[in-house]
C-alpha cells in the first residue's frame, strides 16, 4: 500500500450498457479513481444467453458506455476492467465486446493496449473433471452426469483474483475478462497494491450494482469507492442520491443467500464483525469484513443446453363464464392438440400461462382465485424440435382455443381477444440452465488464458 | 398485539440469488420493530412455509441480519430460473405474500 493513501475506484454502472449520467462520471474523474471498472454480466436474465452466444444488453449502449469510460481511462492512464464481458462471458460474448472496443478505438483514433481473459471451458476437459469427482453440484443444483455435459453448448467458468492479478502485472489500459465473480474486476487491483482483501472483495460486491447501494437506488449511474487501510467507504456521485448505512448493509445482503458468509472463488467473506457508520450525510464506512481463504479451492461452472425452439400467442379473456371455465377449456385444448398431431407430432410441451391467476407466481401461489377477476391475460406456449413445429402447435391450440365450446357458452363468435396481429411470435431456441457446479482446481489461473493485444493504431 | 409486516418495515423485496434459490429481503423500519420480530421468531418456518405453500426442506434458511435490520428468507426455487414452465425470470415478485402478513408480536 502506497503511504497510507486510499485507493480510489469509479464504477461507471450497475452493468455495463444500463447507461450512467456524465455529470456522475465526470465528477467521478475528478476524484482521480485508480481504476475505472464495470462489472457487465449476471446469470439473471436466464440461461438463453449464455447458450445463445448472445447478449442480453444492447450494441449501442454497451458502445456508449464503453466509448466514455476508454477515452477517460486512456486519457488519464488510469486502467479500466470489464467483467464477464457481453453479460455471459463465454467466448463469443468476449468477442462481441472485443469488437466493439475495437470499434471504438478505430472511430477515436485511440491506441492502447488490451488483456482478454477467456473464461469458456472445452467440454472434453469438463468431462474428464467429472470422472475425476472434481465436479460437485452447487446445492440446490441436481448432480450432472456425462450426457448432460455432452448436451450443453456452452459452459463457462466464474475466475477468481488468480487471471486479473496475472493481466495486472502487465499494465494493461484495458482488461477485457469473461466470466468473472462481479466484485473481482473492483477487488483485484487494490489487492495487488497491497490492499486488504476482505475488505476490496466486499467494496467490490457493493460497488458492482454502482448505485444501486444508494438511496433513491439507481442501476444506471455511477458510484465511487474508497479503500484504506482496513476500511473502505462508498460515496455516490450524483447529488441526489446518498448512501446510508442502512442502504449500503442493505446492498450486502442483496441477491445473496447468507448475509454473513458470502462465498466466491478461493475463499468466502465473514461479515459477524462487520460495522457500518455513517461518515457524512451521503457516504457511508464499512470496516470488519474478512476474508477467509477455503481449503480447496474451486471455481463455479455455469452452462446451458438447448431443449428446442419456442413460438407464443397472446390473448385476452373477458367473458366471465369462459373465465370461470379456464380449467376445464385448457384441458380440452391440450386434449384436442394431442389428438390432432397424434402419431404425427407428439414430442413438444404445450403450455398456458394465465396472468390475471397464478401467473407470476405459478406454484407458489397462496391465492389461487378467479372470482374476483373480471379478465385474463392467456399465453399459450409451444415449445417443439423445431420452429416450424413450435409454430404448427401454437397455432392449432390458438386455433382450438379461440372456437372452443364450453359449457353455458354464449359467446359463439370467439373466445379470445388478440393484441396483435401476427397473433403468434417466433421465440426461437430456449435453453436451460444446465450446469452450475463447482469445480475443484489446484490451479485456477490455467482455466483462464489471457492474451495480450495492442488495439487501434492509424486511422 | 396483531401487526402488518407491511407497517413495520421499509423494504420487502425478492430476487434470484443464482438460478436454483429464491430469496426474499425483510427490512424493518426501525430497530425495535426488527428486535420484536426476531425475539418472538415471528418470521419462521411454519409462518414461510404457510405463505408459500412450501415443504420445510425447500426453506434454505432464515437469518437475522443486524446491519440491515433485516431478516432474509431464502427458498429453493420450484423451477430453475429459464426452465420451461418458469414465470418469473429475475424472481423479483415472488416477494408478494409477505405484503399481506400479519404478525402476532
Amino acid at each position: 500500500m502506497a503511504s497510507g493513501e486510499e485507493f480510489r475506484v469509479l464504477s461507471a454502472t450497475a452493468i455495463l450498457g444500463y447507461g450512467f449520467p456524465l455529470a456522475s462520471f465526470e465528477a467521478g474523474m475528478a476524484r482521480k479513481p485508480h481504476l475505472i471498472a464495470v462489472d457487465a454480466g449476471s446469470t439473471d436474465p436466464g440461461p438463453y444467453y449464455l447458450g445463445a452466444g448472445i447478449s442480453f444488453t444492447d450494441r449501442d449502449a454497451v458502445k456508449r458506455d464503453l466509448e466514455i469510460m476508454i477515452k477517460a481511462g486512456i486519457a488519464n492512464s488510469i486502467p479500466v476492467v470489464i467483467g464477464t464481458a457481453g453479460g455471459s462471458g463465454g467466448e463469443p460474448h468476449l468477442t462481441w465486446c472485443r469488437e466493439i472496443i475495437e470499434e471504438i478505438a478505430r472511430e477515436q483514433s485511440l491506441r492502447f493496449t488490451m488483456a482478454l481473459i477467456h473464461a469458456e471451458l472445452d467440454k472434453g476437459f469438463i468431462k474428464e473433471e467429472f470422472k475425476q469427482g472434481r465436479v460437485q453440484p452447487l446445492d440446490p443444483a441436481p448432480p450432472l452426469t456425462l450426457a448432460e455435459i455432452d448436451t450443453t453448448t456452452r459452459i463457462v467458468a466464474q475466475m477468481g483474483l488468480e487471471p486479473f492479478l496475472a493481466a495486472l502485472e502487465q499494465k494493461p489500459d484495458v482488461i477485457l475478462a469473461g466470466r468473472t465473480y462481479d466484485p473481482i474486476c473492483f477487488a483485484a487491483l487494490p489487492i495487488l497494491r497491497g490492499y486488504d482483501r476482505g475488505l476490496s472483495i466486499h467494496l467490490g460486491k457493493i460497488l458492482e450494482c454502482a448505485s444501486i447501494c444508494a438511496t433513491p437506488g439507481s442501476g444506471s449511474d455511477c458510484m465511487f469507492g474508497y479503500i484504506g487501510e482496513d476500511y473502505f467507504r462508498v460515496e455516490p456521485l450524483n447529488p441526489i442520491r446518498k448512501c446510508t448505512t442502512l442502504s449500503v448493509a442493505a446492498h450486502t445482503l442483496y441477491e445473496k443467500t447468507n448475509p454473513y458468509i458470502l462465498p466466491g472463488p478461493g475463499g468466502y467473506l465473514d461479515l459477524h464483525d462487520c460495522h457500518f457508520d455513517q461518515e457524512t450525510d451521503s457516504i457511508v464506512r464499512v470496516s470488519g469484513t474478512r476474508f477467509v481463504p477455503g481449503e480447496v479451492n474451486t471455481v463455479k461452472l455455469e452452462g446451458a443446453k438447448p431443449i428446442g425452439f419456442r413460438t407464443v400467442s397472446i390473448a385476452g379473456a373477458r367473458d366471465p363464464v369462459m373465465i370461470s371455465k379456464i380449467d376445464a377449456i385448457m384441458r380440452g385444448v391440450e386434449e384436442r392438440v394431442a389428438d390432432n398431431f397424434s402419431g404425427k407430432l407428439e414430442k413438444y410441451q404445450l403450455r398456458f400461462n394465465i396472468y390475471g391467476r397464478d401467473g407470476v407466481m405459478g406454484n407458489l401461489e397462496p391465492k389461487p382465485d378467479t372470482s374476483l377477476v373480471h379478465e385474463l391475460g392467456i399465453i399459450i406456449e409451444a415449445i417443439a424440435e423445431t420452429q416450424k413445429q413450435a409454430d404448427t402447435i401454437c397455432a392449432f391450440a390458438r386455433s382450438t382455443m379461440l372456437h372452443y365450446g364450453y359449457d353455458g357458452r354464449r359467446s359463439t363468435a370467439g373466445n379470445l381477444a388478440f393484441p396483435y396481429s401476427p397473433s403468434d411470435f417466433h421465440a426461437g431456441e430456449v435453453y436451460m440452465f444446465s450446469i452450475y457446479h463447482l469445480l475443484q482446481s489446484s490451479d485456477p489461473a490455467s482455466l483462464f488464458p489471457i492474451e495480450y493485444l495492442t488495439i487501434g493504431g492509424v486511422k | 398485539m396483531k401487526v402488518k409486516l407491511t407497517d413495520i418495515t421499509d423494504i420487502i423485496r425478492s430476487k434470484n440469488s443464482g438460478p436454483y434459490e429464491l430469496t426474499m429481503d425483510l427490512m424493518f423500519s426501525n430497530f425495535d420493530w426488527y428486535k420484536k420480530v426476531c425475539a418472538a421468531k415471528a418470521i419462521n418456518e411454519k409462518v414461510v412455509c404457510g405463505l408459500y405453500k412450501i415443504k420445510r426442506e425447500d426453506i434454505i434458511n432464515i437469518i437475522e441480519f443486524d446491519p440491515a435490520k433485516a431478516i432474509k428468507v431464502t427458498i429453493k426455487r420450484p423451477i430453475c430460473s429459464g426452465d420451461p414452465g418458469e414465470t418469473d425470470v429475475y424472481g423479483a415478485q415472488q416477494h408478494a405474500p409477505f405484503l399481506d402478513l400479519e404478525l402476532d408480536l
